[in-house]
Parts: C-alpha cells; structure tokens; sequence
C-alpha cells in the first residue's frame, strides 16, 4: 500500500508548469516557423542563423557523447567532413534520392566512422582518448584531400551543395534552407531529449559516473561506450550536412579542422556538459560575439568572458 | 536462531569434507564440483590466492556459503576481505583457485555477467551514479533484465514501456522497503552519506539477487545508523531470502547480525564458525588483540 499512496503522491500533474512548457513550446514554434521566415532579413538567416543551428546540432551531438556518457572526443569536426562529404556523395551517385534520405544515410555513414573511431574508448580514458580522437580528425582531412574519387575529382577538393528539394518543392532560397536546417534541428533535439531520458541515456550516465559499478550491475559497458559513439557520430554527421549544404555551400576539407572541432568542444564545457540547452545558448552568444572580433577562436573566448559576465 | 543452528551445521560438515580431503588441487576441485552440485550452497571458493606484486593478499582460502544465510568475513585492515569480494564479483582474478557460483564453475568471474547470475554488490567507498536521482539510481540495478533496443526507448514502444514500468514497480517496492520516499527524487549525489549508503543497498536489492555482497555497509555510520542498517540487512534476507556475504570491521555488529563468520588474517582464513565459536577462537584473539600490546586498534 506505501507503493499506491507514492503513485497518488505523483499523479497530480503540475498544471502551472505544462502551462508554461505548452507556451513556451508554442512560442518556439511561432517564431522558427512564423516571425523569423517573415521577418528576418537575409543578412541574419544567412550569416547568423544558419551556422547558429549547424553548430548547435553539433554541440547536441557532441554532449551525447562527452556531456553524457563521459568520452572526450576531439574529431567532431572530422564527422562533420564525412557527413557533409558523404551526403554529397551519396547526391551525386545515387538518382533521385530523396534528401532525406540522403541525409540519413550521411549521418549513418558518420555514425559508421564514429564506431570505429570509438573502438580505442574501450581501452584509454579522458586526455588518452582525446588524443585517439585527433587521429580521426587528421585522417578524415587527409583522406578528403588525398583521394579525389570524395570531392568528385574537383582539383581543389571542393565540393558545392547540390538543389535541396522537398517532396518537388524547392529550398535553394534562404528561407527554404532555413526552414530545412531548423527542422532537422528541431527533429533531431527532440529524438535526443527522449534518448537522454530513457533508461539508454541513463546507461550513459552510469557510464560517466562510475564505469565499474555501471559494468557490476549489468550494464553493457563496451556496447554502450560504442552506441554513444554511434549515436553522438550520426547527430553530428547531420550538422555536417547542414553546414555545408544549408551555410556555406561550397566547403572544402581543409574548413573542418582541428578549431572547428575546439569550437564545437567549448560550447558545450561553457554550455553546461550534460544540458541540451546549454550547447544554443552559448552558440547564441558566440555568434554574437563574432561581429565584434572575427576569427573561431576569439569567438570562443569573447562567448567566455560574455557568459562569465552573464552569470 | 534457525540460521545460526543450521550455520553450525553446516559448518560442522564443512570441517569434516575439510578433514577428510588433502589440501592437494585436484582434490579441492573435486570438492569444488560437490559442493557445488549441492543445491544449498550458493557460492564455494576453494583454494583462492592472489598477489600484488610481492604481497600475498589472499592465500589458500575455501569459503562455502548456503542458501539463505548471513556470512560474515571479518579481519584486521590489510586481511584481504576485499580481495576476497572484488575476486567474487570478477573485477579482480585469482592467481589460484576456483569459485561456483549457483551451480557454475569459474576461475574468472566475469564481471559483466555478475548481475545475470544472481549476484549483486555494494562498494566499500560509495559507487553511486551522482548525476542521477535516487530513483534512477536504484532503477539501474535491473538493468539486466532489460531487452529494448534504444530505438524502441525513443519511440516509446510496447516493450520498452512496459520495462520501464514493471522497473518502476520494483523500484517503488524497495524505496518503501528501505524509507527513501522522502528523497526519492533528489539527486543522490546531494544525499548525505548514510543515506547514499542506503541508496546502494537499495540498487543492490532491486536486481533480487540470490547472493548479495555488502563490503562494510556500516563503515563510517554513527551507531544509530548502524542498527538501523544492520536492520536493513536482516529484514532483507527475512523478506527477500537473499544469501548475503558482509564484509564489516564493527565485530559488535558482525556477531549479532551474522549465522557465521570467516576470520582472515594476513590474506588466510584463520577460522571459520558460529560466532560464539569464533569469539572463543584462540587464533582469531591473537589475530585482533595481538598477543600483548593491541596495536591493531580494532574496536572489538
């Protein structure tokens, strides 16, 4: 009977507090999907706004991996390149694939590499594993490089995002790009949230706070560390794919370097590891940050300093 | 009273399988494979030694433990009772030995299998999840019987649905068992520390176990918390008919609590009985007085 009266205790819904989770969700969505495509002006969609949603998928993507299961990776920048690379390939090869799904398997392929670059995490911990992970970084750039069969042979690596489309309807417009990325990241966020509140993300954490005791009672250590790995891979592949097809356009290996991958890395320590807002407030702020001093590493800095001032 | 007769009994009958075999290998694993034939012994170690380094932890140690029974090891600091605990859930491997666990033969326990078996454990310095609630912590220790894939977690599929909600059920169960109500949904990590002593316990439970490893629950406790905790334990295998092995310095708390004890000192076992037995133990004297001067410093 203690177990029912602690079930009665819980079932009253705090109806203040989804009030104000509906409004806050309803205002999110008038704005991404309303005030901004209707108001915003090219200059703020284009410079501000895409990278902004990018980079905060990343960072999503990223404090999966470090934030919740506790494995340091330095080569987010590198499975941005293979997704990014990847859904260009995938484009050009395949006949009217769909760009959703080309997408999806771009984040798959990321995931892929991501498995096999997580495989040292079974062995090595903390700064050991961060530097494993700048192997993934340096091989990625060179692999790009080295082998022109990736940027379909184009002299200097580069490769240009193809016609983004939608069930016929074209995004190639500022708009449209936009509406495409802040869906994906809207999508994605969500699948996270649910992920890091199930019992998978619990295993994650259990990981992070004591791995023996997690291995003791059963939770599959190696499998987990991977999934993590896997998972974290994919998110982040897809922010490559938005980044170069829905920013920059035209990207090269060489744009994700080691400094992409530290960008990614401090927004999420200045975030809050472990929090899924964290990693758009800090971007936010970076970005903003970015009229006054150019170049990725004084953005992170100047985020520093404008988040120790905030707080 | 049941339990401590029936521990002399079986302690009886472990000194004469003792006294009859050679210390020989052969003839302990033969022991080894009756004793574990036998459906009322949980756990057998027969012959168990490990080193570190030039430092003999453990050498030489049977131990058997019967269903339903509190089995105290006790010793000086340095005896090797944690060893003894750390090789029987696998995170350490005997140089020599073999352990049955429920029927299954090892040398190496493997660790990632322990909770499959029927074996949980606490740590003797705390090994919680910080980052999560109570509840979640304790709800982690089920999770060997989970199945669903995190796919179906994120879409929230039948499987994983009604997982989580039996998981819940239990969870409940033991919260009430152990009065965690009140903090339930707090950060463990904000707990203070008999508490958090607590909140393993409980995760140790929720697995329902058939052979619980409690290294020093009680250490550090005041003496209130102790009873409460030694409580705990008791109600656990009453309610539960959990097999428990603890590990615990406060002899006070061992001799009342447990239906036999195993003495280590300097990595053997020095003696094995009821605990008035053990009291009474010239060997088991020496081992914690000293002869004369008593600089152990063990509150007996």
């Amino acid at each position: 009977m203690a177990v029912q009266a602690l079930d009665a205790a819980r079932l009253p819904v705090d109806w203040a507090k989804l009030v104000q989770k509906l409004a806050l969700a309803t205002a999110l969505f008038v704005v991404a999907y309303g005030v901004v495509p209707a108001y915003a002006s090219g200059y703020l969609v284009e410079a501000i706004l895409l990278p902004f949603l990018a980079l905060s998928l990343a960072a999503v993507g990223l404090n999966l991996l470090t934030g919740y299961c506790g494995q340091l990776s330095l080569g987010s920048s590198a499975f941005m390149a293979v997704g990014a690379f990847g859904a260009y390939n995938f484009n050009l090869r395949v006949e009217g694939l769909p760009l959703a799904v080309t997408m999806i398997l771009a984040g798959i392929s990321a995931a892929g590499f991501g498995v096999v670059f997580g495989l040292p995490s079974l062995r090595l911990r903390g700064f050991y594993l961060a530097v494993s992970t700048l192997a993934a970084q340096f091989f990625v750039q060179w692999a790009l490089t080295k082998f022109g069969w990736f940027s379909n042979d184009n002299p200097s690596g580069v490769i240009s995002a193809p016609h983004l489309a939608v069930a016929g309807l074209s995004l190639d417009s500022a708009t449209g790009r936009y509406l495409l990325s802040v869906t994906t990241v809207m999508v994605l966020t969500a699948l996270v949230w649910r992920l890091v509140n199930s019992a998978t993300g619990r295993n994650f954490i259990a990981v992070r706070d004591n791995e023996t005791a997690a291995r003791v009672i059963g939770v599959p250590v190696l499998r987990t560390k991977l999934l993590a790995f896997a998972i974290s891979s994919f998110i982040i592949g897809i922010a490559g794919v938005l980044w170069a097809f829905t920013y920059l356009r035209t990207v090269e290996p060489a744009g994700f370097n080691l400094d992409r991958s530290f960008q990614i890395l401090f927004i999420i320590i200045i975030g809050g590891l472990a929090s899924i807002r964290g990693a758009f407030w800090v971007r936010r702020s970076s970005l903003s940050s970015r009229s006054f001093c150019p170049g990725s590493a004084h953005s992170c800095s100047a985020a520093c300093s404008i988040r120790a001032f905030s707080t | 009273m049941i339990g401590a007769s029936l521990g002399a009994a079986a302690y009886e009958r472990a000194s004469e399988i003792s006294a009859i075999l050679a210390v020989a290998n052969p003839v302990g694993d033969r022991r080894l494979a009756r004793l574990s034939s036998r459906p009322d012994v949980v756990l057998a170690l027969s012959g168990i030694g490990i080193s570190f380094g030039g430092v003999k932890a453990l050498s030489d140690v049977d131990l058997e433990v019967e269903v339903g029974e509190i089995r105290a090891v006790i010793g000086p600091n340095g005896a090797g009772k944690s060893s003894l605990i750390n090789i029987i859930s696998g995170l350490y491997h005997a140089d020599r030995g073999r352990i049955a666990i429920g029927g299954q033969s090892f040398s190496r326990v493997p660790a990632s299998r322990l909770a499959r078996l029927g074996v949980a454990r606490t740590f003797q310095n705390l090994a919680l999840f910080g980052g999560l609630s109570v509840r979640n912590n304790i709800a982690c220790g089920r999770v060997h019987t989970r199945r669903a894939s995190f796919v179906e977690h994120i879409a929230g599929l039948p499987r994983a649905r009604s997982e989580d909600a039996g998981i819940a059920e239990k969870t409940d169960q033991i919260v009430a068992f152990l009065h965690l109500e009140s903090v339930a949904d707090r950060l463990v990590a904000t707990l203070p520390y008999g508490l958090q002593k607590r909140v393993e316990l409980a995760r140790a439970l929720v697995a329902e176990p058939k052979l619980l490893l409690l290294d020093e629950p009680m250490a550090g406790m005041t003496a209130t918390e102790k009873a409460e905790m030694a409580g705990f334990v008791r109600a656990a295998r009453d309610r539960h008919g959990v097999t428990i092995i603890l590990i615990e310095h406060d002899i006070g708390v061992v001799m009342g609590l447990s239906d036999r004890v195993a003495v280590l000192d300097y990595g053997r076992k020095i003696a094995d009985g009821t605990p008035a037995e053990v009291r009474a133990d010239p060997a088991v004297i020496r081992a914690y007085i000293g002869t004369a001067e008593g600089e152990n410093g063990e509150d007996i």
